[in-house]
């Protein structure tokens, strides 16, 4: 599987990272070359072998339902370029 | 099958709805900031939930069990292995950029909800699936003239999405289907189900098409937050689609808006192309695996629920299964019935629950906790209606007294001197006064006006304030007449 230009820049988009025009090919190659090496992965046979999903041998770790966090507004909306009345400031978003 | 009539020949509706049913639990999914409604802004929201760098999210035990607990209330299949995914989109209320949801291994798969309708009929919707995720925090757009403001105090909350198969065909069916899943979530403790504090919300996945043939396009209108508002969405959306392709026109696959002023939907353009969400499983969190034997204790622990208390009522009390629905919708409610009903006739039980009770708890905007008048005591009420020292007339004259005052019902009758009048010489004496004040019409009554009869009957009523037997009124009044 091969990426072109377009691609990229969708997927630029959804990513919201500003990739140039000028830089466009030659990011497909590099994608385009990632996605080769994942078809050459999905060569082998894995059938009846289950996924891992973790290195260790672990379960989920699983919390009690106790309020244990929160409570400190003014730490969460220090680095908050905009703030007023206790909210997060931002541009208008309106549908 | 019920059929819209267009201009052009016959539609059906198909629907599938979408509910985000909010997990009552005290702290969130993955932290453990409240999830209490109605904080100050931003005051419960840890550095998890403001997607802060390097934050781990951590499963809250109560929630999983939570979500297992509600799909055994749907009679679903529980997953002993789901999987958590990221779902990726921008928006400002959504800090981490991407949601922690569930989508190709979701917690709990097929099942399915009984549908009680208007004509006493049920009907079977099928569950595709119900996941867990996290809710994005609230978008204030009204608060300032170019600024959204944004609390993240709703980041995080434990949502259950529940998603249905496209089974009902009817907004009818739609408003059965949401009370039914709200009876059940309440019954299960899991939801509180109330949709004005957004604690149950519903996508409506609205499409038409010709009887028998291939499924249209259809639109989803997102979170509508009533019952009442779902079902004004779905007929709207259904006669807005009929409109554009009897006019030739082609249906967009889209999401719209419920806009409750106007009553109408409205496209939501804006979102078109975000509808890429790129998923992929959360690396931060391991697949969440259950232990079946803890799934089956859980199955132990579920209260009898809405649809088998509505069989125990029509199998135990000989209700009619409409009003088995309406007494077992809420619990508090079936319970109320329950006690009033021991010991004691279980249709006259249910036609007061159901009547005058009921009622009166609307009319005053009470519920069964704040109700001034206990099981108990209409439960006295209805034996002083069934050994006969109150009519059943009177009785809604004592009700009345028994709500607005708390007293017990044998006092008001004793107060108030209401007992019946089941001496047949007093009531005798009576029919006889006002058979002599109207001669004229008992020779009329005797000449053929059978209608007549009512007429006595109330002047006799009156005559003795209500408080004659009708029964005894009734026999001695017809043998005075025909005699």
């Amino acid at each position: 599987m091969s990426i072109d230009k377009t691609t990229v820049a969708k997927i630029a988009h959804l990513a919201r990272i500003k990739v140039p025009e000028a830089d466009r090919e030659s990011l497909a190659g590099e994608l385009s070359k990632i996605l080769e090496f994942i078809d050459q992965l999905n060569e082998v046979d894995t059938e009846g072998v289950a996924p891992m999903t973790s290195a260790v041998n672990t379960t989920l770790r699983r919390r009690p339902d106790e309020v244990t966090d929160g409570g400190y507004r003014d730490a969460i909306l220090a680095n908050a370029p905009d703030r007023a009345e206790g909210f997060f400031g931002v541009p208008k978003v309106v549908e | 099958m019920s059929y819209i009539q267009g201009e052009t020949g016959d539609w059906e509706v198909v629907i599938g709805l979408e509910v985000h049913a909010q997990i009552s639990s005290k702290s969130k999914l993955f932290s453990g900031a409240s999830a209490v409604f109605g904080a100050e802004a931003n005051s419960q929201v840890s550095f998890v939930d403001a997607g802060f760098p390097g934050m781990l999210p951590v499963i809250n035990a109560y929630c999983v069990e939570q979500a297992v607990r509600t799909g055994l209330g749907l009679h679903a299949k529980i997953n002993h292995f789901s999987v958590f995914d990221r779902k990726n989109y921008f928006y400002a209320d959504l800090p981490a950029g991407y949601q922690i949801s569930q989508y190709l291994q979701p917690i709990v798969g097929k099942g399915e909800i009984l549908l009680d309708l208007a004509d006493g009929a049920s009907r079977t919707v099928g569950i595709t699936r119900l996941h867990l995720e996290m809710d994005a925090g609230k978008s204030l757009h009204d608060q300032h003239p170019s600024k959204t403001y944004v609390d993240l105090n709703r980041s995080g909350v434990a949502l259950m999405e529940i998603v249905s198969e496209p089974d009902m065909r009817t907004a009818e069916e739609a408003g059965a289907y949401l009370r039914k899943l709200r009876s059940i979530l309440r019954y299960l403790g899991s939801c509180d189900g109330n949709m004005e504090e957004g604690s149950m919300r519903c996508d409506c996945n609205v499409s038409v098409r010709r009887p028998g043939g291939p499924l249209g396009t259809r639109t989803e209108t997102k979170n509508v937050n009533s019952i009442r508002f779902v079902m004004q969405a779905i007929e709207y959306e259904t006669q807005r689609q009929i409109g554009v392709l009897e006019e030739g026109g082609t249906i967009a696959q889209e999401t719209r808006l419920w806009d409750t002023t106007k009553g109408l939907t409205r496209s939501m353009r804006s979102k078109e192309e975000a509808h890429d969400y790129r998923y992929f499983p959360d690396p931060d969190l391991l697949p969440l695996e259950l232990d079946p034997a803890w799934v089956e204790e859980i199955k132990k622990t579920l209260p009898e629920l809405p649809d088998d208390k509505k069989l125990r009522f029509i199998a135990d009390y000989k209700l009619s299964p409409y009003d088995a629905g309406v007494l077992v919708a809420e619990q508090d409610k079936a319970a109320f019935y329950e006690a009033v009903t021991k010991g004691r006739d279980p249709k006259l039980a249910a036609n007061w629950v159901m009547g005058d009770f009921f009622g009166a708890l609307n009319k005053a905007g009470k519920d069964i906790q704040t109700s001034p008048v206990s099981a108990d005591a209409l439960g006295g009420l209805i034996d002083l209606i069934a050994d006969n020292t109150i009519s059943g007339r009177i009785a809604k004259e004592v009700f009345e007294e028994m709500f607005t005052t708390g007293k017990a019902a044998s006092v008001i009758v004793e107060e108030k001197g209401l007992r019946q009048v089941t001496d047949t010489g007093t009531i005798e004496a009576s029919i006889n006064v006002v058979m002599a004040a109207n001669a004229a019409k008992v020779a009329d009554y005797r000449g053929g006006k059978d209608k007549l009869f009512g007429f006595f009957i109330g002047q006799i009523m009156k005559a003795t304030g209500g408080k004659a037997n009708p029964a005894l009124v009734n026999e001695i009044l017809r043998k005075k007449l025909d005699g």
